[in-house]
Parts: structure tokens; sequence; C-alpha cells
């Protein structure tokens, strides 16, 4: 009664925005979130869906090695709709766990980065001084260096610190750390700049005075005003650390082959690719590029829509 | 103008110590080296006579000084894998990497930013909107993605280029060389358009987005307002405000080319120091490891002091000192 | 009114009307907006933010920003229709015939380039002098809208002048082409109060000598009281009243305009009480019926509701409002006032 009307009202006011509006009215942006969403759906469902379970030993058989996709296969027949790797793994269902891999490094990587340089940038910007300029310095340095370079970088420390088993299996926090820890610093300066600003206005003073903590409140205040900046450079990362965590992957340093992403099945296909054994790549590769393809058409909207210069 | 320098010069200084502490962490402090060099059945008297005599027990800030003596004169000591000096495994394949950038670069600057000023000046064309989706594709594709496509179009169906390697190169002094063969310049071409399709699509959209924000300013409404002609308008004022932050960004670009060689370069079996690197991180070969960490930070170092001098040269708004990074200009 | 057949008017404006089309709906930003302004004249449009005064400048030198279009009307230009003339005939008309001065001289100039530059530009656009020549004018405009040290000063870049000194730029480069009219949208606002009265004071004086006429789009009424010969006050899109400034300052004849003129402190006189008026001027979308001010207007009668005015004479002015009718305004009717 009471809750459902306040949702209606709320879902209306939705609805009746200009953002809602202006994602509407473009018909490839509807299209990228219905096939984004797809994506992210089958894949996150996969135990469900998934009419294999590619990565139980068990239920391998190496004579199922090798097949083609079922429409160009000799016998039709649809057990393996996109056939087998040389393990006898089924495609289809390895494209889907992957997928669900790729898109929790993906998610994962992001809000990690996000937390971790919200924070740095609020003690820089709130405490200054010497914490500042060195969490500042320390940015700049990482600056200097590609995301994928510091991602590797710690990647290849970790390895060395610790013996290979272990590390294929931490080998998810692993990578989720190294890609966070590269884009942590957009988000740092940004909520920087913002806290210095809000941090000498008077209701600061003010809450100093009366006793108030000024870092909550500097945090109500500040806050909501980096959440769009932040939230641009989220979707800007999300696409970046896919492809990042794809691109480790694919070079040997990423996910493992027992718990492959799409960049490690990518990876395992284009050891054979050169025998014409095409699908072991592409079809992953198309998996991959439509997922990203479709984070970045809604991030561009996204950023189109919140861009109040654009109204 | 002269403190600016100054003081660029001194950050760039500091921060090249700050990589330089990092590696040599790496490089000491990363597994043992000593164990690494070493038999099995060395005892354990043996491998502490061997720490000392390689200085390994002296105290930390010695052991960084020696370093960074021993890196300014190319000296890393020798590869975990293979045993040989790793100063010269990298001398031997900078040319390699350094051929492909400079391609890479040249595709980016030549094509990527005349797309990008033709779509900002006409955003609502049929051809714009084209561009616009086909660089959709190019920020979505990971590059050895696209290294992968290219290889499947253009040398396993078609045969018309080479797939692998680096094809005949010329040995000019201690330099090898692509460009004077023609099998060197075909073995270029899939390489360097992998490598550079993604910077590319970057700096196209960056140009376009730059445009159509000054195309947007007083000072562009008020040139109207004097009845300037259309091609002063673009091509003198606005084009010029476009590329001021867009020199910083290609330059960054630069840089962030030769990292990236690390994923072409594998793709295509391509004999660089990217190549290299990454045998080293799957080997954990620490002293490779320190050593290309170094030269990036060197290199990046360099590359951004002269893309902030360029900045000031052309900003006059600079001429009185500050630094200039990307998100704020 | 200042011109007569013997002095035919350097810009008439006809019926003018300005819209939006949104998603919402359209918008009429400027609806059905005449008048005139003689060679040398200087004309003052006053009103509130949104009542459409910028809009109308912009229309007059063809700089409506899309989605905003002119939907019907005429503007001439010495007696020649510059409203629909194609992009490249309007553009030889601006700077050479028309000249604009915006609001905030700090964007309004190129930072890149120096300030002589920028005029000699302009004035190769439209007059065939040679470099040295051009640079020559240059360096006398400067002179003449009094920026010290010209011949150094000429090289400096915008960001090394005060806002003032920047201004002053501007309107040299809006005069170097030697047009016939200005429109100064808002030229003193974003300045210092003290640098205000010098930059009003400069550009009055500067259009005397080139007989330049001027359109002053202004919210301030003390600059228009200052510098104005005419002015005409704009409301809700529409003229409400018009005619020789000291008439409209001292003998309002539309009710509006006695709120504003009344709103006005001035030395030397006691006040009472500030006059307000109260109520807001209403958002585009919600525009009433009869006289857009109606609702506000204390004097307002069952006449005001429905019939919408047009501009009437009034005395020496020419007011929108019925009381000046022989018709009257019909029977008294309170005010209707709707929250801001």
């Amino acid at each position: 009664m009471a809750t459902s009307s306040a949702l209606g009202g709320w879902l209306h006011r939705v609805t009746d925005s200009d953002v809602w509006w202006s994602f509407k009215s473009s018909p490839m942006t509807v299209a990228a979130a219905a096939v984004t969403f797809f994506i992210i759906a089958v894949a996150f469902l996969s135990p469900v869906l998934a009419p294999h379970t590619p990565f139980d030993p068990a239920t391998l058989s190496l004579s199922d090695g090798l097949k083609p996709p079922v429409l160009i296969s000799d016998d039709g027949d649809w057990t393996f709709p996109l056939g087998t790797d040389d393990q006898g793994r089924d495609i289809l269902s390895s494209i889907m766990y992957g997928t669900r891999l790729s898109l929790e490094v993906g998610f994962a990587s992001v809000i990690f980065a996000m937390v971790l340089g919200i924070a740095l940038g609020l003690v820089s910007g709130y405490f200054g001084g010497t914490i500042d300029a060195v969490i500042m310095r320390i940015a700049d340095v990482q600056l200097t260096f590609p995301a994928i370079l510091v991602a590797l970088l710690i990647d290849g420390v970790v390895r060395g610190l610790i013996s290979v088993q272990r590390h294929d299996e931490i080998a998810l926090f692993v990578i989720v750390g190294a890609i966070g820890l590269s884009f942590w610093v957009s988000y740092a300066r940004t909520v920087r700049g913002s806290v210095m600003v809000e941090k000498n206005k008077e209701y600061v003073q003010a809450a100093r005075v009366i006793g108030l903590s000024p870092v909550l409140i500097m945090i109500r205040h500040v806050l909501p005003n980096v959440t769009g900046p932040v939230l641009v450079i989220a979707t800007l990362n999300l696409g970046l650390a896919i492809i990042t965590e794809a691109t480790l992957s694919f070079l040997g340093v990423g996910l493992p082959s027992t718990e492959p992403s799409l960049g490690t099945l990518i990876r395992l296909g284009n050891e054979v690719l050169q025998s014409g054994d095409w699908w072991i790549t592409v079809f992953p590769g198309i998996t991959l590029a439509a997922l990203v393809l479709g984070v970045n058409l809604l991030g561009d909207w996204l950023r189109d829509a919140l861009n109040p210069k654009l109204r | 103008m002269l403190a600016f320098i100054l003081r660029r010069i001194l950050q760039s200084i500091a921060v090249l110590l700050t990589v330089g502490v990092v590696a040599f962490s790496l490089f000491r402090y990363v597994g043992d080296p000593i164990n690494a060099m070493v038999g099995q059945d060395t005892t354990m008297e043996q491998r502490d006579e061997l720490r000392t005599k390689l200085g390994l027990n002296d105290p930390a800030p010695i052991q960084f000084a020696r370093f960074i003596y021993n890196a300014s004169r190319g000296n890393f000591g020798l590869s975990y894998r293979t045993s040989e000096p790793v100063g010269r495994l990298i001398l031997e394949r900078v040319p390699a990497t350094l051929e492909l950038s400079f391609c890479a670069a040249v595709f980016i600057l030549f094509v990527g930013v005349p797309m990008g000023v033709y779509t900002g000046l006409y955003p609502n064309h049929w051809s714009s909107r084209l561009l616009q989706a086909v660089s959709l594709f190019g920020v979505s594709l990971p590059p050895f993605l696209v290294g992968i496509l290219l290889i499947l179009i253009f040398a396993v169906s078609l045969h018309w280029l080479p797939s692998f390697g680096r094809g005949e190169t010329v040995q000019i002094g201690w330099w090898t060389t692509n460009f004077l063969t023609w099998s060197g310049l075909k073995a270029l071409i899939l390489p360097s358009i992998t490598l550079g399709l993604f910077q590319l699509t970057l700096i196209m959209r960056l140009v376009r987005s730059e445009m159509l924000e000054v195309m947007r300013t007083d000072y562009i409404k008020f040139a109207r307002a004097r009845g300037l002609s259309n091609r002063a308008i673009n091509f003198g004022h606005a084009l010029k405000n476009t590329l001021v932050p867009v020199i910083t960004v290609f330059g960054l670009q630069l840089g962030s080319l030769i990292a990236f060689a690390v994923v072409t370069e594998t793709v295509f079996a391509w004999p660089g120091v990217g190549q290299l690197f990454i045998q080293s991180v799957q080997f954990s070969d620490i002293p490779v490891m320190a050593a290309y960490l170094l030269l990036i930070g060197l290199l990046f170092v360099v590359i951004n002091l002269v893309v902030d001098l360029l900045y000031s040269a052309v900003d006059p708004r600079l001429r009185g000192g500050g630094s200039v990074r990307v998100a704020g200009h | 009114m200042a011109t007569t057949s013997n002095n035919p008017p350097l810009l008439e404006v006809k019926n003018l009307r300005v819209e939006f089309p949104t998603r919402r709906g359209t918008l009429l930003a400027v609806d059905d907006v005449s008048f005139d302004i003689a060679p040398g004249e200087v004309l003052g449009v006053v009103g509130e933010s949104g009542a459409g005064k910028s809009l109308t400048g912009n229309a007059i030198i063809g700089l409506l920003e899309p989605p905003g279009r002119i939907a019907a009307g005429e503007i001439r230009l010495e007696g020649r229709r510059i409203d629909n003339l194609p992009y490249e005939e309007m553009r030889k008309i601006r700077g050479a015939r028309i000249g604009a001065i915006f609001q905030d001289p700090l964007t309004s100039l190129n930072p890149l380039y120096s300030v002589g530059r920028q005029l000699v530009e302009t004035i190769q656009t439209h007059l065939p002098l040679s470099g040295s020549e051009a640079r020559k004018r240059a360096l006398d405009l400067l002179k003449e809208v009094g920026i010290p040290g010209a011949e150094n000063r000429i090289d400096h870049y915008p960001h090394q002048f005060s806002g003032g000194m920047r201004q002053r730029v501007v309107i040299a480069l809006a005069l170097c082409a030697g047009p016939r009219l200005i429109v100064a949208d808002e030229p003193t606002t974003a300045l210092d109060v003290s640098i205000q009265a010098q930059i009003i004071a400069l550009l009055k004086r500067l259009c005397r000598e080139h007989a330049t006429a001027v359109m002053l789009v202004t919210h301030d009424m003390g600059v228009i009281a200052e510098t104005a010969d005419r002015v005409a006050v704009m409301y809700a899109g529409r003229i409400v009243e018009v005619g020789p400034v000291r008439d409209v300052v001292k003998h309002a004849k539309h009710p509006y305009t006695k709120g504003l003129m009344g709103s006005i402190p001035s030395l030397g006189v006691r006040h009472d009480r500030l006059t307000q008026i109260d109520g807001a001027m209403p958002r585009l979308t919600e525009i009433p019926p009869g006289c857009a001010f109606n609702p506000r207007c204390i004097e307002r009668g069952q006449r005001c509701l429905v019939e919408r005015p047009d501009l009437m004479s009034a005395g020496t002015s020419r007011a929108a409002c019925w009381l000046h009718d022989r018709g009257g305004v019909g029977a008294p009717v309170a005010q209707e006032l709707v929250d801001a």
C-alpha cells in the first residue's frame, strides 16, 4: 500500500526523467544494454544453464576432443554446439563460466580501486601535509606506468614470492588486487580535489566548533558531489579492467587454465590456431568483444546522460 | 620559465629515484638471488660466503647505491632464466621494440588525429557517426584479440603478410632495422596496426570531444560574431586549442606504446623487450624485471618531462610556471 | 520615436518569434517582438533573466544556438532582410556591419593568440588592408579604447590583461571593422562595479564618435539610465514598454515597469519602502493567456485575463497595457499570485 505507492512514485520519477528518455531514444544504447545484460545474466546463471561442467576432469573424455562447432561438423551432433577443445571441454560451457570469471574480476577490481581510491583521496585531501605529499608522490610515480605494466609487475612479484601451485589457487585475488591497484589513482585525485575544496568551507569549521566530527560532515557533503565523476571513471574503468584481465590471462600470467576466464580460453585456443581449429579462439573472442562493447556503449551513454553541459 | 624547467627536472629525478628504489627492492628482496645462481647441493656456508662476496650482506643503502651505479653503466646482473647478462639481452631487443612503436605512433598520428578533427567538426554527418561506431570497436577490442583477428585474416587465410617474427633485418652497428628490407617492412604492418589501434581510437575520441568542447566556447562564438571565415575558425582557432591538451596525451601514449608492445610482441612472436619482459614474469626472472622496470621508468619520466616542456612552450598561460596533467587543463 | 521617413531606421525587427523545440513541446522564448533602432542611437533592452533579451540579440546577429530557431518575423538591416540569409552572406555582415560584445571578457578571447593577432585577423577578414596597415589600425584602436602602452601590449596574451582591460580589447575587436550596430549582451555584468562605469562610458563615447548604434542588453537599470537614448522593457518574451529613457524611468506607463523603477533605490531620495513586485516571471511553459503580466498586476481587470495587449501609444512611450486603451481593463480583478 504505502510502500508500493512509494515505489510506484519512484518508478514514475525514473521513467519520467531525462536520463531514461535519452536511454529510450537511442536504439543502439537499448540494444547494447539488452545484449550486455543478457551476457551477464547467462554468465552468472552458468552453473544452472551450462550444458556441461568443463572444469570437472571427471566429466571429460579425450575422445570428445577437438570437435568442430555443430554447424560445420559432419555429424550434426548438438551435444557440443560450439565444439570442444583439445581436452574435450565444451566450448559453450567454458565460455559461460569464463565470462562469469571475467565479469567477477572486472567488477571486483573496479570496486576495489574505487574504495581504495576514495579512501586515500579522503585521507590525502583532509589531512594534507606530509601524508598528502606522500600519497600524491606515489600516485605520480604510478601514473607514469600504464595499468597493464603495474598489474604485470605485481603479478610477477607475487609469483616470485610463492609457489606456482599456491599462486594458481589465489590467482583470482592476485589479479583483482593487481588490476585494482593500477586504477585507484583517478578516484583518489578526484576525491582529493573535492575534499580540498570543501575542507575550507565554513560549515566544516562550524562543525568543528560544535564538536561534530568534521570528517563525517565532509563525507556527507563531499561524497554526493563526487558521485558523478566517480561513476564516470568507474564506467571507463570497467571495460578497461575486463580487457586488462583478459590480456593478462592471454599472456599466461592471469587466471590459469584450471579456472579460465575468456582471456585464458583465447590463449588456449591460440596455441592450436595455426592448425585451423579456429573455434576455440573465435567464440570466446566474440563473447569478450561483445561484452566489452556493451559495457563501453552503456558507459558512453551514462556519461553523456550525466553530463549537464550536453543537456 | 627557468624555475619551471628546474622544478620539473628535480621532480623527474625524484620519480626516477623512487622507481629505482622499487626496482632495487624487487631485485634484492624478492626471491633469493643466491638460490637462483647456485646448484642444489651448495652448502649453507658456501652460500653465505657467496653472499658476502657479492656484497649481499652490506647495509641496504650501500647496496642501493651500488645498484644505481651498476644500472647507469648498463650492468643489471645475469638473467635467472638464461644466465646471460641482462644488459646485453635488453640491448639486443630494444631496436625491435622501438621500431615497432615508432610505426605504431606514426599510424596513430597521421590517421587518428585527422579522423578526430573530422568527426569533431562534422559530428552529425553519417560518415562521422560511422567512424564513431568503428572507434567504439577499437576501444572494446583488446589488442591481443585484434592481433589474432588480423593474423587469421591476413596471414592464415589470405597469406598476404607474415604471422610472426621480424622478417629480414639489416644490422647497422649495434642496431638491427626492419626498414631496409621488403620482408622486414611487411612484417611490420600487422603488429604496428595491432599495437596502434587501441591508442588510435583513444586519440580519435579525445580529439573529437576536445573539438566539440572548443566549438562551444565563448571565444569561438565571439570569433563567429566577428565574421571570421569557417576556415579561420576551424583550423586557426579551434584546432590549435584542441591540439594543446592532445599533445600531453600523445606523449603519454608514446610511452604506452612501448609498454603495450608487451602484448603485441607476444602475439606476433616479435623479438623485442616486451616479449623479454613477459618471459621474465612467467619465470620470475627478477633481474630482467627490475631492469625493464628501471628502463621503462626512465623512458616515461623523460617523455613526461618533454611533454610538459612542450606544453608550456605552446600554451602561453603556462609560461609563468606550474606543470600540467591531462585531467585539468 | 527617433526615426522618421527622412531618417530610416538602421535596424528593424518585426514580429520576431524565437522557438525552442524540446521533448516537452515547443517553447516560445521570444514572442512577437518588434522594435527599431535609429542610426547612432543607443537602445537599451532591459528585463529579468529569462525574459528573452539575449535571445533577441542572438537572433539579430544570426547566432541562435540550435535547436533554437527563428520561427517567424523579419529582421532588416538598412532595409535589407538579414534573418533569412545563407550562412556565408550573414558571416560577411557580422563584424563588418553588426558587431557583438558578450558578457565574459575572459572567455571571449582565445587564450592562445596574442591580442594583436586577433585584432589583425578580424581587420583583414573584412578590410582590404595589408599586414602592417592592419597592425597600425589595431594599434590605433587599442589606444582609442584606452589601453596604456599599446605598442607593447599589442603582442600580449589575454591572460596578461585585467578584466576591465580585457573588455576594452573586446570592444576594440567588435569595432575594428567599422560596424554600424553593436549588440552588447551584458557587457559589464562580469566586471567589478568600479570598472563597470568606465567601460560603459567608453562604450558610449566610442559609439558616438564612430556613429555606431548600440543595442544594449542588460538587467541593470542603472546602466540603461546612464547610457541609453531609448529603452525597451521585456517580460516573458514580449516587449511591454518602449520609449525615451527619461520618460520610461520617471513616468513608467506599464505596471511592470512601474514596479521595476520603484524597486531601484536612489541616493538623495527618501524611500519608505522599496517597491517589490509580488510573484515571479512565469516559466516559458506556463505563460498565462491574455497579458503575460496579469497575475501579478495590481491594476488588472477582466480584459487583461483574456485579450493580449499589443504595444499602444501612452504619451511619449508605448506600452502593452489595456490601461492606455480607451476601452480600459474592464472590471477589476484581484492579483493571483503563484509561488516562484
